[in-house]
């Protein structure tokens, strides 16, 4: 996969259509995939990668680079970044015809701290396509299954579907049932206070980086909330100890009803904080109290939030059922 | 910091009897920025108003917060008081301390108390209050009427007569609309037609109206006063210029088997057709579905035998754009579908018929020519049985509507005595669960029909009917003798319920005004402004806004050409200060407001930004049209930036409030 990828940003360079792809290149380490901006045949033979950890969402870094002069920017994109790419569209936050989409089907994205604690050391390298992943270690190469070390996420993916692309690379998946909300569920069933420990325990943690904040494709705002001092958030966030509390619950009401479940805020917490599950919680409410609703999923929807219908469920019972819990 | 002074109101014993006011006025007296702190009986009077004025002049008062009662009640009192005094009257704030307090609590210590903390949040309000000042926004002074029915013809002469110009446009061919289809009205038995047409002539012949038959609204741009609508002229194939409506087409046209909608399928008509001898404008139209010129090229007989030239085969839809002041909605109703109700045969038998069916074949102008006769084999029918409330007042509303239509207990008696009156040889039975006549000289007509006309009047409801050997087996329930009746009957007239039109729901889109769940629009008040919509500039003619027999339609569309009239004689309307705006800095363009601006208020536009080191960025911001924005504020909370904010009711201003009564 890697090869056609890599392949079709040269073509798409060369022929003209682009000026510039987007792509993913090696950071630091072989895990640490970044995201980049290639220009040159040259750039892309020698840093571009597409492999088991290229699990940064291309669709954020589109709102500047659409609006960027010169020709299309080409950009690849995963079924799950093809949703916040169609979300940021009825956002009108991407200039939808200054970019070139190639959809890129996806085997799922591994986790690193799923390879180590399987108790594989020295590794230096992971590769491959399949069900089995080959990892390159000091003391050889081992195989992996996949399944075992696949990031969260991807182990409960939603879908396989690439949407609203210009053209695809590999086959074109399907919507799939998703064990998603599972622990959520659970979540759900603890009493009020498991759970406020159970935040607690997690937020607590927060160092307030922002890189949640800044990764999410849903927080595209000019000037975020919690920047401007006449917001009367700032100081909200900041008040007592529970700082790190507020600051992620008024981020997860922010983008309730446009996040699309990609999983970044996740996976870039430097302090492993579940934080997709305070947006996985709003998603799994609005699809009990006003009908499924998966946001990207298609241009023309309202979501329900933004939308209001003769049958939506007073606030009385949004209310009940808040403190049936 | 603001110099705020509180008056706290007695408001007799109304909010002295379980507030302690003068605890009010001492407490709040001690709040930040207070200055001046009193109580008095009745702020609202002259003696209270001068205090307040006084007060402002000898503090230098900078805001003012009345304790007393709902804003609704006397806000617009107490801001016009301190306007005199020279403070600006948006710097006026109202803490409801009786129907929000006094008038629920029973206890003067919690009744006090909690009038304390209301006093506290307005202060904390008033804090952050700004002077405002209302825009000005011009008024196109000309109406559009949408539906040409009685109501639409009405609103449009009454304004016509005031001297604004009005265009009227209607969907059929003709104006005139349901009651042209009408034999006699109640509760007089005066001809429709006869009361009608010199209506539809005098709109044709009136200089301020411009009737635009065959054509459609299409959209519908712009705020009160200044509505900008495009509207589609449907290609008649005739130019209406040119015609002399001398109707030798439609009699030459060998496409003799159209379904004639003006005598509801009962007969047919040509494919090229003037819907009635009265039509306005008397225009021909060529039938698109059923023209064989049209559909194969081969023909053109109307085109050989006009001698005004006026057909043209090659007329295209056209589009025209028109700029309007005030939009009146005219759509009217139509009969529902009995579909749902096949118990009572309406599929299997042409001698069951619906109500308007019944005016049709009673009608000189009709398919019988005016002679009551069986639609199945053109005999004269000996009993006919009249079935009210069907799909009116249905519970649940699966199968029929909630709602009572209103104008059927009428019609019905109407038939029923109008059969009786011509045929004395008729028996005449109507099954009804309630009989509603209210109306002047109503219940009289009503009782006529029992009394002097013998018809058999039977509550209960028929239960089904059965088409056998020519007759319509008709089983039903005498609720009253507690018996089950089985009639044979010749007829059956179905009082189909009414409904809105549907070009109802996509008009109301358009116009963004709203609708109940039955698709009648909505008013802005039920009681107290029932012509207007909740959207400004747009208001209710007729059985759009519910279900209304002829006399209230006229009266009500005199009402709504009032209310025209009264917002067109302005040159200029003030608009309500209190109306969001958007901080473009901030805005990412999201349409997040946009979505649930329930007015249509809010536009994009794409913007011009400095950037960094001299470059220019260009970003889609929203812009809010004050002259549309009713304040609601919904795209205040819809915004995830923030950038959305309300003037007047600032989201600080609100949160400085939430804080006050926390504390």
């Amino acid at each position: 996969m890697q090869e056609r990828v890599k392949a079709k940003a040269i073509e798409l360079l060369e022929s003209g259509v682009c000026d510039r792809v987007l792509g993913w290149k090696a950071g630091e380490f072989f895990y640490d995939v970044t995201p980049a901006v290639f220009t040159s045949r040259e750039e892309i033979e020698k840093e571009f990668v597409f492999g088991p950890f290229c699990g940064a969402n291309m669709s954020k870094y589109l709102i500047a680079e659409s609006r960027k002069e010169g020709k299309k920017v080409g950009a690849f994109l995963k079924p799950c970044d093809t949703y916040s790419f169609q979300q940021l569209q009825k956002e009108h936050r991407i200039w939808r015809e200054n970019v070139y989409a190639v959809g890129v089907q996806c085997e799922g994205m591994c986790d690193i701290e799923a390879l180590k604690a399987a108790g594989i050391k020295g590794i230096l390298g992971a590769e491959g396509s399949g069900d089995t992943l080959t990892v390159h270690t000091l003391y050889g190469d081992k195989s992996v299954e996949r399944k075992a070390v696949l990031a969260e996420r991807c182990a409960c993916c939603k879908s396989k579907k690439l949407l609203g692309c210009d053209e695809i690379v590999g086959e074109q998946g399907e919507e799939l049932e998703s064990a998603r909300f599972e622990q959520v569920a659970k979540l759900e069933a603890m009493t009020p206070d498991e759970r406020f420990a159970f935040w607690r325990g997690e937020l607590s943690r927060c160092i307030r980086c922002n890189a949640c904040r800044n990764v999410c494709p849903a927080c595209s705002c000019e000037k975020c909330v919690f920047d401007n001092p006449n917001s009367g958030i700032e100081n909200k966030a900041a008040s007592n100890s529970f700082e790190e509390n507020l600051f992620h619950i008024i981020r997860a009401f922010h983008v309730a009803g446009r996040c699309t479940d990609c999983g970044e805020c996740s996976r870039v917490c430097p302090q492993h904080i579940p934080l997709h599950l305070l947006n996985r919680k709003f998603i799994k409410d609005i699809n009990e109290l006003y009908g499924e609703y998966q946001a990207g999923a298609d241009m023309d929807t309202r979501p329900p939030l933004m939308n209001f219908q003769m049958d939506d469920p007073e606030p009385s019972v949004v209310h009940e059922r808040g403190s049936d819990q | 910091m603001q110099k705020i002074g509180v008056f706290v109101c007695w408001c007799g014993s109304n909010i002295a009897a379980t507030v302690d006011v003068q605890a009010v006025s001492d407490a709040l007296a001690k709040e930040p920025g207070v200055v001046f702190s009193t109580n008095y009986q009745y702020m609202c009077s002259q003696a209270g108003q001068d205090m307040i004025q006084e007060k402002i002049r000898e503090f230098g008062l900078t805001g003012v917060v009345v304790c007393s009662c709902s804003p609704r009640m006397h806000e617009t009192t107490f801001r016009k008081t301190c306007e005199k005094a020279g403070l600006n009257p948006y710097m006026v704030e109202i803490a409801n301390i009786r129907e929000q307090c006094s008038w629920i609590h029973k206890d003067k210590e919690t009744g006090t108390e909690k009038a304390i903390i209301l006093g506290r949040a307005a202060i904390a309000k008033v804090q952050l209050n700004a002077p405002l000042t209302a825009g000005q926004s011009p008024v196109v002074k000309r109406a559009l009427v949408i539906g040409g029915g009685i109501a639409g013809i009405q609103t449009a002469l009454d304004i016509a007569d005031a001297g604004f110009p009005v265009d009227i446009v209607e969907t059929k061919p003709t104006i005139g609309g349901k009651m042209t289809q009408i034999d006699k009205t109640f509760p007089t038995l005066d001809c429709a037609a006869c009361i009608l047409t010199p209506k539809m002539v005098d709109a044709a012949q009136n200089e301020n109206i411009n009737i635009l038959s065959y054509s459609e609204v299409e959209a519908v741009k712009g705020f009160v006063g200044n509505f900008s609508v495009t509207i589609r002229r449907k290609a008649r194939f005739v130019d209406e210029t040119k015609c002399t409506g001398c109707g030798l087409c439609t009699e030459k046209c060998p496409q003799k088997k159209v379904p004639n909608e003006f005598n509801l399928g009962l007969d047919n008509r040509r494919a090229i057709y003037i819907p009635f001898a009265q039509a306005v404008p008397k225009v021909a139209t060529i039938d698109p579905n059923y023209c064989t010129m049209l559909k194969t090229g081969k023909c053109g007989v109307c085109s050989k035998v006009c001698t005004a030239g006026a057909i043209d085969y090659q007329q295209k839809d056209e589009l025209i754009e028109r700029e309007y002041g005030a939009i009146v909605a005219a759509t009217g109703f139509n009969p529902i579908s009995m579909d749902k109700f096949d118990e009572f045969a309406y599929s299997q038998s042409p001698d069951v018929v619906t109500s308007l069916e019944f005016e049709r074949l009673m009608n000189a102008a009709g398919p019988t020519g005016g002679t009551l006769l069986r639609p199945s084999d053109g005999t004269h029918p000996h009993t006919l049985v009249f079935v009210q409330c069907v799909g009116s007042r249905c519970d649940g509303g699966e199968k029929g509507k909630p709602y009572c239509s209103k104008i059927c207990c009428m019609y019905t008696a109407k038939h029923a005595m109008l059969t009786r009156e011509k045929y004395p040889d008729t028996d005449v039975y109507v099954f009804y669960i309630d009989v509603r006549t209210p109306g002047k000289n109503f219940d009289e007509f009503y009782r006529r029909a029992v009394e002097e006309y013998g018809v058999h009047y039977i509550k209960g409801m028929v239960g089904k009917v059965v088409p056998e050997n020519g007759k319509l087996k008709v089983q039903a329930s005498d609720l009253l003798g507690g018996q089950q009746l089985h009639i044979d009957a010749d007829m059956v007239v179905l009082a189909a319920a009414i409904e809105p039109d549907k070009s109802a729901r996509p008009l109301a889109t358009m116009l963004t005004a709203s609708m109940d769940t039955n698709d009648f629009f909505t008013e802005a008040h039920p009681k107290l402004r029932p012509v207007e919509s909740p959207t400004a500039g747009v208001f209710l003619s007729g059985a759009c806004q519910g279900p209304k027999d002829i006399p209230e339609t006229v009266a009500q569309a005199g009402a709504a050409a009032s209310k025209v009239i009264g917002l067109l004689v302005k040159d200029h309307l003030t608009c309500n200060p209190c109306v969001a705006s958007s901080n473009e800095m901030m805005c990412n363009g999201c349409s997040a407001c946009e979505k649930v601006c329930p007015y249509g208020a809010i536009t994009y536009i794409d913007k011009d930004f400095r950037g960094p080191n001299r470059t220019t960025l260009r970003r889609r911001v929203a812009q809010v049209n004050p002259a549309v924005c009713q304040g609601c504020g919904a795209c205040t909370v819809a915004c995830p930036s923030g950038a959305m904010d309300l003037k007047g009711f600032s989201n600080a201003q609100i949160m400085a409030e939430v804080d006050a009564i926390c504390k």
